[in-house]
């Protein structure tokens, strides 16, 4: 692999830029594989790097059944934050962050991390309270916050919606710095080149239809492009989760997919410097500028159980309400294009990283929307549980059995209504 | 939008309704083992397919109903109340 560097874009300027090669190798199946990572999203391929990179195994596949990149992580609002409350989201999140801080450099691959703040606005007095809470949470746990009043807000961010007769007033903002945003594709791409330079076969249009298992051990893969044995086996399929785990007789899961959908703009010159969520005590809108100047921004899920990667009318005037009502000065601007992806809501809206009823095989699921931020963890812990057969301390209790336990995970407080976690 | 023909109202868009959820949970005893409630209120099918659903005319007549649709297409196969009985009880009070 050429490592990108300032000396290669200097030299290809000389060269008509023929000097660079393709990133990472479309690769055909082998017979068999030690380690298979199922779906090739964001998880799946950061999992393989962290395999092969952490704990230099060798012999490992992504299997993908469209292409990388092509699911939820080429969907997303690409909102990075580490601001969790609870015990185990708190510490995955935060080591999240801290691998995107320096994710660039480990992958020598520009993911465009840009920490431009992540600013939730509150609208009501009981919000300071909470707003205040997650606060202190969070810098008694070694990440940073702030809490903007209403004065700060305003000279930071001119152009919200100030007036005293907006539906829901803006009393202040808690306020994560070092949050930001990310180019997801190049995310995606980053991950694939650095596992594949590492010796990971990623195969693509290679979709999963069967799953083989002999006395509690998956023993082959049936697939598009033939039977692939494996030693160990993770699911990281994200929307998808049920269908795999049903392929392989397992019956059902405490998750329910449901649909997102997300919006641009058409471009515009520099207008929002900071990733903005309308929010606590309010509705529920997050937007932020891409480089290239759409705005980019979504809301709530549809509502209904959907496996169809396509949105419906009534959330698309709800989010243009919600933008409207934030961003006035935004109301002429025209929509570009919207789209929408396949979300695994689970029911405390917390993921699992866990061992499961077959010996050999591992389960990442449960991202509900958020799982963009948790790329690099979800992928360090994955391939940490794959490799030691033992979850990890801070992953501990992120498992199937945690609802038997009365352990659920539920930031939001929502209860066991998939739907409303987010 | 979703049309959904309420056996009361009439063809309404899914927006004038709440959406309940898996439509085939069978709530057990309250007596049953803990493990079938947990199995109950936790776990889910998750079909891609036509799965049977609740959904509450919430702007309307305010009736629980059991809707049949296909999660991959969001087609409507089928619109009943979810009281198999309603109609006579209606019927029989007015
Ligand atoms: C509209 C939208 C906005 C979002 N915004 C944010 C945000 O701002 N911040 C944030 O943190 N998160 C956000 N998320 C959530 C985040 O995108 C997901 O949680 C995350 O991308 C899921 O992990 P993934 O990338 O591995 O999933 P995916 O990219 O969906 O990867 C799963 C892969 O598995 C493949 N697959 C499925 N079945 C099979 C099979 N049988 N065989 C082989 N392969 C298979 C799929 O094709 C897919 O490529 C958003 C999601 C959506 C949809
Ligand atoms: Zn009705």
């Amino acid at each position: 692999m050429k490592q990108f560097s300032t000396w290669q874009v200097l030299k290809n300027g000389f060269i008509n830029q023929k000097g660079w090669k393709r990133q990472w190798e479309d690769a055909a199946p082998k017979k068999n594989y030690d380690i298979i990572i199922v779906g090739g999203g964001l998880h799946g391929l950061a999992t393989a790097y962290y395999l092969a990179k952490n704990f230099k195994l060798k012999n490992i596949a992504v299997l993908e059944k469209n292409w990388i990149g092509g699911g939820n992580a080429g969907r997303n609002t690409t909102i990075i934050r580490s601001n969790y409350m609870l015990k185990g989201n708190r510490e995955f999140y935060e080591h999240s962050l801290k691998l995107w801080e320096n994710l660039s450099h480990e992958l020598n691959y520009n993911v465009m991390f840009s920490q431009r703040s992540h600013v939730s606005l509150y609208h009501s007095p009981s919000a300071i309270d909470n707003a205040s809470r997650r606060y202190n949470i969070m810098l008694n746990t070694g990440s940073d916050a702030e809490l903007w009043s209403l004065k700060t807000l305003k000279k930071k961010i001119p152009h919200l919606n100030y007036s005293d007769d907006s539906r829901f007033p803006i009393y202040g903002a808690l306020v994560q710095k070092r949050a930001g945003t990310a180019r997801h594709d190049a995310v995606a791409w980053g991950y694939a080149r650095a596992a594949n330079n590492l010796g990971v076969d990623i195969i693509q249009n290679c979709e999963v239809n069967g799953v083989i298992t002999k006395n509690n051990n998956i023993v082959s893969l049936n697939t598009s492009k033939g039977n692939i044995q494996g030693g160990k086996v993770g699911f990281a399929v994200a929307g998808h989760s049920s269908i795999l785990w049903q392929m392989a007789n397992l019956g059902n899961l405490p998750i329910e997919s449901h649909k997102l959908q997300a919006f641009v703009t058409e471009p515009i010159k520099p207008l929002l410097d900071q990733v903005v969520v309308f929010s606590v005590g309010g509705a529920h809108f997050y937007i932020s500028q891409s480089d290239k100047g759409g705005l980019v921004f979504g809301g709530d899920i549809d509502w209904y159980k959907s496996y169809a990667q396509k949105g419906n009318l009534p959330i698309v005037q709800d989010v243009a309400e919600c933008a409207i009502s934030v961003l006035p000065c935004i109301s002429r601007l025209k929509l570009l294009r919207h789209w929408s992806g396949v979300v695994d809501m689970s029911m405390d809206g917390s993921f699992f990283i866990c061992k499961t009823p077959l010996n050999n095989l591992y389960l990442n699921a449960g991202w509900n929307y958020g799982g963009f931020k948790a790329s690099p963890a979800s992928g360090w812990y994955f391939a940490d549980l794959i490799a030691n057969d033992r979850p990890n301390r801070v992953i501990q209790n992120h498992n199937l059995k945690r609802f038997e336990k009365g352990y659920q995970i539920d930031e939001r407080g929502a209860g066991p209504d998939p739907k409303l976690h987010g | 939008m979703i049309i959904i023909k309420c056996p009361f109202c009439g063809s309404r868009g899914h927006n004038e309704f709440k959406y309940g959820g898996d439509g085939s949970i069978k709530y057990p005893d309250l007596h049953d083992p803990i493990t079938d409630w947990h199995d109950a209120v936790f776990q889910r099918k998750n079909i891609a397919g036509i799965q049977t659903e609740t959904w509450q005319h919430i702007h309307g007549c305010r009736m629980w109903l059991l809707v049949d649709r296909d999660t991959l297409t969001h087609k409507i196969i089928s619109v009943r109340p979810a009281n198999p009985n309603i109609i006579n009880i209606l019927e029989k009070n007015s």
